[in-house]
C-alpha cells in the first residue's frame, strides 16, 4: 500500500524549486503531447518556449496577456493568503468589463481626454461590485465563497452576452454581437509604438507592488495574513474576520475589474461577447505557481501568458486544436500541487497491512 | 541487564544554531519504567523524535532488541512495536473517538460497533471514555486520554509519553499512573518524559538527567532527593519563588455578575449564573477538570465570545459584556490562552510579528504601517527580561519549545502592562525552571496593584500560588475561598459539583 507521511518540515528549497519543476514536466508532458499528435516535438516546444519572447512584438503580446493575469492573480493572492476561496475572479474581471465598458461607451468625439481615467475607475466599481455579491452572501448567510463565486462567473457572462446581443450592440455592426468602437477619449494609450501593449501594464506592476506592501508592510494587510494562517489567533488577538473577508474580496474584485476594463478599453477598445480566454481561472494557477506572493504571481502571470501565445501559435501554424492551452495549463496545475504535496509529504511503500508480524 | 529493548547510543542531533542532542545513549530495559527528565529545549522532544522516526539523527545509532534498525518514519518505529502519546493532540476533532484509534490500525483490527472492540480495552486501563463521542467535544484532558488509547490499541511493547500529565486532574493523574505500572507489568516498556520532579520519583524504576543536550546521569529517583534532581536538571539550584503573602485586596477590577451562556457549537457544557469578583492586587485561582466550561468562561471574558448582556462583566466598572477583544486590551484586559501555537501565536510567524498580535494598534502601526524595527525591539525586550531562549526575535513561534513560548507569551501579555491578566494552565508542559519563572511574573504583577485569574488544573499550582481559589464543574462556578481554608477533602467535593451545603 502506498501511503504519504508528512515530512517533519519541508525544505525552503524545494519548496520555491517546486513550481520550477512543474514547469519543467509541463513543458516535458507537452513535448510528449506533440509526439502523439504527429507534430515535431520541438517544433511544438519552440512556439511556447522562444517565439513567444522573440522581438518586440511579442514582447507587446506578453504584455499584453500578462496584465490581466497579473491583476488577477495579485488579487486572488490576497484573497488565498486570507482564507477566503474565491475563485471567481473571471466573472469579477467581465463585470469590471462590463461596468467600464458602459462608462466608455457614454463618451463621445467631444469627450475631455482624461475620461478614460473614469472608465477605469467604472470597471473597478463593477468588479468590486461583483465580489460584494460574494462577499455578502458568505457574510450574511455563511454561503460557500467557492460555490458563489465560481457561480456568479456564469451570470456576468450571460450579462455581458445579453448587453452585446441587444441594448448594446452596434447599430452598424453587421449584427455582430459586439458594442459600437469606444471614442478616443475611453480607450487606454499603447505603450511602444507597434506593440498592443497598454498602460494596464503599469497598473499591474503597481498592483503587485502595493499588494506586497499591504501584506508585509501594512496592519490591514498583517490582520489578513494573521486570519488566513491561524483563524483562532486571529479571534483571540480579536481582529474580525469579516473584516478580512470583505478586504480581500473588495480588493481582488477591483484588481480583477481593472484586468476587465483594461482589456476591453485596451487591445479590444469594444466590447464582445467573448472578453477573456479565463484569465481569471488561469489567474488560480498563477497566483498559486506563484506562491501566493504579489512578486511571484506577477512573474507566473508572464508564464501563462507565454502559455497563452504557445498556444495560440500551435493553433495558427500547426493546426492544433485551441484546447491545447487548457491541457497545458492543467497539466501545469495538477504537477504543482503534485510538487507541493511531495514537498510536505513523502511517499512510503508499506507491505499490506497484517503481513507483518 | 538483559538485553534492552530499545537503546539509543551516541545520538547527536544539530539544529541551525543549536545542539539539541549531544552523544546522548539511553538504555530501557523489559518492563521498565524509565523517565527522561529535562527542562524544556534540553532536548528530550529531540531525542524522542529520533527514537520514533519522525526524526534522522546526525550520529548515533538505535538498537531494538540489541538490532541496530534504521527508522526513516514514525511507520518503522510502530512496525517493531513502538507508540508514542504526544504532547501535542493530533486527533481528528470530527471524527469519533473509536474512529480516531481505528485510524491507527489496521482495518481488521477495527471492525464492527466500537463496543465490541475498543470498549473492552477502555475499560481494562480504565481509561472513562465514550468511544462514540466526538473527539471535538471533549475537553483537552479527555483528548489526552484517546491518544493514550490510540497508542495502546496498538498493544505497542514501548510506549513513549511526551509530558502526558500536564493537563491531568490528580484523579486522572493517577489514574494513568496505574495504567502505566499495569503496562509495565504486562512487559511493556514504558518511556516517560516529564519535567515534573515529583511524577517522576513516583513513577520511574530509572531516570535519564538530559541538561543542554547530553545525558547528565542516570539515576533511581526514588532513592534521589528532590532537590538532587533538580540540581541535576537545571545546573543551578532551582530558584524558589516568593512565598505568597496574603494581603489586603483592593477594589474590584473584574466582576462578572450571573452570566449564562448557552454551550457553543459542538461543546456540552455552558456556563450557569457565573459569578465573582477580582480585586485589585489578588490572584484568583479557578480550579476544576477541563471540559467544566474553563474555556468558554475565558473567551467570554477576553471578548472571544460575546458575553451576554453588557452588565454581566465589568471591568474598572465599566460595563464590557459586548466589547471586542481588541477595546478589552486598551482598557487593560489582557488574557493568554491555553493553546499557545495557532491561538496565543501564529506559528509560521516570527515573534516579532507575533508582538503585534496583542500590541495596542497605535503602539504598534503608526497611521497603519507596522514598524518593524519596533517589533523587534519590543521581542527582544520580552526574550531577555523572561528569559525566552530564541535565537533571535524574528524566528517562527514554532521553532520555540512549549515553555519558552509560555514565558514569550507571558512575557508580550505583562509587556502591555495589564491590570487584570486572564491566564489558562500558564505553567502546562513548562518546566520547573520557566514554572518558577511564570509563577513570579504572576506575584509581581499582583505585587504591583494588578490582578489575575489564573485557570488551572495543577491543584499545586493553584494552592501555591493564588490568593483565593474558586472551583468550576458543569458550567458552574463555586464561591471563592481564601487559600489557607481550603481542605483537600472540602477540594474533592467541589470538583464534582457539590459545594452548596459546604460554608464558604
Amino acid at each position: 500500500m502506498i501511503r504519504l507521511e508528512p515530512r517533519a518540515s519541508a525544505s525552503r528549497l524545494a519548496t520555491w524549486l517546486s513550481p520550477l519543476a512543474a514547469l519543467a514536466l509541463t513543458l516535458l508532458g507537452g513535448a510528449a503531447l506533440f509526439a502523439m499528435l504527429g507534430v515535431d516535438a520541438w517544433q511544438g516546444l519552440r512556439l511556447f518556449l522562444v517565439e513567444p519572447f522573440d522581438g518586440l512584438y511579442a514582447w507587446g503580446e506578453l504584455a499584453v496577456k500578462a496584465t490581466p493575469l497579473a491583476l488577477c492573480a495579485v488579487g486572488l493572492s490576497l484573497c488565498f493568503r486570507a482564507n477566503v476561496w474565491n475563485i471567481g475572479a473571471e466573472g469579477q474581471l467581465v463585470a469590471g468589463a462590463v461596468a467600464g465598458g458602459g462608462a466608455a461607451l457614454l463618451a463621445g468625439p467631444g469627450t475631455w481626454p482624461g475620461y478614460v481615467l473614469l472608465v477605469m475607475i467604472a470597471g473597478m466599481l463593477g468588479g468590486m461590485l461583483w465580489a460584494a455579491l460574494t462577499a455578502w452572501l458568505k457574510d450574511r448567510f455563511g454561503a460557500n465563497e467557492m460555490l458563489v463565486s465560481l457561480m456568479l462567473t456564469y451570470v456576468a457572462q450571460l450579462l455581458l452576452g445579453y448587453l452585446v446581443f441587444g441594448p448594446w450592440r452596434d447599430p452598424y455592426g453587421y449584427n455582430f454581437p459586439q458594442s459600437r468602437p469606444f471614442d478616443e477619449a475611453a480607450v487606454l494609450p499603447v505603450l511602444w509604438e507597434g506593440t498592443r501593449a497598454h498602460a494596464g501594464l503599469w497598473l499591474a506592476l503597481a498592483a503587485a507592488v502595493a499588494a506586497w506592501l499591504f501584506l508585509a508592510r501594512s496592519h490591514p494587510g498583517f490582520r489578513l495574513r494573521v486570519a488566513g494562517a491561524a483563524p483562532a489567533a486571529a479571534r483571540y488577538a480579536g481582529y474580525s474576520s469579516r473584516q478580512v473577508l470583505w478586504t480581500s474580496m473588495l480588493a481582488c474584485g477591483a484588481l480583477a475589474g481593472l484586468a476587465g476594463i483594461g482589456e476591453v478599453a485596451g487591445p479590444m477598445q469594444r466590447l464582445t461577447a467573448s472578453v477573456s480566454p479565463g484569465y481569471g481561472f488561469a489567474a488560480v494557477i498563477a497566483a498559486f505557481l506563484g506562491r501566493l506572493h504579489p512578486a511571484g504571481a506577477l512573474l507566473a502571470s508572464f508564464v501563462m501568458a507565454a502559455l497563452y501565445i504557445g498556444g495560440e501559435l500551435a493553433q495558427s501554424r500547426l493546426g492544433l486544436p485551441a484546447s491545447i492551452v487548457g491541457v497545458f495549463q492543467g497539466m501545469a496545475l495538477a504537477l504543482l500541487l503534485l510538487g507541493d504535496t511531495l514537498v510536505r509529504h513523502r511517499i512510503r511503500w508499506h507491505p499490506p497491512a497484517g503481513a507483518a508480524g | 541487564m538483559a538485553v534492552p529493548r530499545l537503546e539509543l547510543r551516541g545520538i547527536t542531533k544539530q539544529y541551525p544554531g543549536a545542539l539539541a542532542n549531544d552523544d546522548v545513549s539511553l538504555a530501557i530495559a523489559p518492563g521498565e519504567i524509565h523517565a527522561v527528565l529535562g527542562e524544556n529545549g534540553a532536548g528530550k522532544s529531540t531525542l524522542m523524535k529520533i527514537a520514533y522516526g519522525t526524526l534522522a539523527p546526525d550520529a548515533g545509532q538505535i538498537l531494538w532488541d540489541g538490532r541496530p534498525v534504521a527508522l526513516r518514519a514514525p511507520g518503522d518505529a510502530r512496525a517493531l512495536g513502538m507508540g508514542m502519546v504526544f504532547q501535542h493532540f493530533v486527533l481528528f476533532d470530527t471524527l469519533t473517538v473509536a474512529q480516531n484509534v481505528a485510524l491507527g490500525l489496521p482495518p481488521a483490527a477495527a471492525r464492527g460497533p466500537a463496543r465490541t472492540w475498543l470498549a473492552p480495552l477502555i475499560a481494562r486501563y480504565r481509561l472513562r471514555l465514550d468511544p462514540d463521542a466526538h473527539v471535538g467535544d471533549l475537553s483537552a484532558g479527555e483528548r489526552q486520554r484517546v491518544e493514550l488509547l490510540r497508542a495502546l490499541a496498538a498493544r505497542p511493547r514501548l510506549l513513549i509519553l511526551d509530558e502526558p500529565t500536564s493537563i491531568l486532574s490528580p484523579e486522572a493523574k493517577a489514574a494513568l499512573f496505574s495504567t502505566l505500572r499495569q503496562l509495565a507489568a504486562e512487559g511493556c516498556s514504558v518511556v516517560y518524559i516529564s519535567h515534573k520532579l515529583e511524577e517522576i520519583r513516583e513513577l520511574g524504576d530509572r531516570c535519564t538527567v538530559l541538561r543542554a543536550g547530553r545525558a547528565v546521569a542516570t539515576v533511581d529517583p526514588r532513592a534521589s532527593a528532590r532537590d538532587e534532581l533538580a540540581v541535576l536538571m537545571l545546573g543551578t539550584a532551582v530558584d524558589q519563588v516568593r512565598a505568597v503573602e496574603p494581603r489586603p485586596a483592593g477594589d474590584p477590577v473584574l466582576s462578572v455578575r450571573r452570566l449564562s451562556m448557552p454551550a457553543p457549537a459542538g461543546q456540552r457544557v455552558g456556563l450557569r449564573e457565573v459569578s465573582f469578583e477580582l480585586r485589585a492586587g489578588e490572584i484568583l485561582g479557578v480550579a476544576g477538570v477541563s471540559g467544566n466550561g474553563q474555556t468558554l468562561l475565558l473567551s467570554a471574558l477576553s471578548g472571544e465570545e460575546a458575553s451576554g448582556p453588557d452588565d454581566a462583566v465589568l471591568l474598572m466598572g465599566r460595563p464590557v459584556g459586548r466589547l471586542r477583544p481588541a477595546a478589552r486590551r486598551a482598557l487593560g484586559l489582557r488574557a493568554i490562552p491555553e493553546e499557545r501555537l495557532g491561538r496565543g501565536c501564529v506559528p509560521e510567524m516570527g515573534l516579532d510579528e507575533n508582538m503585534l498580535l496583542t500590541m495596542a494598534p497605535a503602539q504598534a502601526a503608526a497611521g497603519g504601517w507596522i514598524r518593524r524595527r519596533g517589533l523587534a525591539t519590543a521581542a527582544a525586550r520580552v526574550i531577555a527580561r523572561y528569559g525566552v531562549r530564541a535565537a533571535a526575535p524574528r524566528v517562527p513561534a514554532r521553532s520555540l519549545s512549549g515553555g519558552n513560548l509560555q514565558k514569550f507569551m507571558v512575557g508580550r501579555e505583562l509587556d502591555g502592562a495589564p491590570r487584570v491578566l486572564l491566564a489558562a494552565q500558564p505553567t502546562w508542559g513548562v518546566d520547573v525552571g520557566a514554572a518558577a519563572r511564570i509563577h513570579q511574573a504572576l506575584i509581581d504583577l499582583r505585587d504591583a496593584g494588578g490582578a489575575a485569574l489564573v485557570v488551572s488544573e495543577d491543584l499545586d499550582e493553584l494552592l501555591g500560588l493564588c490568593d483565593r481559589v474558586a472551583v468550576m464543574a458543569g458550567g458552574r462556578l463555586s464561591p471563592a475561598v481564601a487559600r489557607e481554608r481550603i481542605g483537600t477533602d472540602m477540594l474533592g467535593r467541589w470538583l464534582e459539583g457539590r459545594w452548596d451545603h459546604d460554608p464558604a
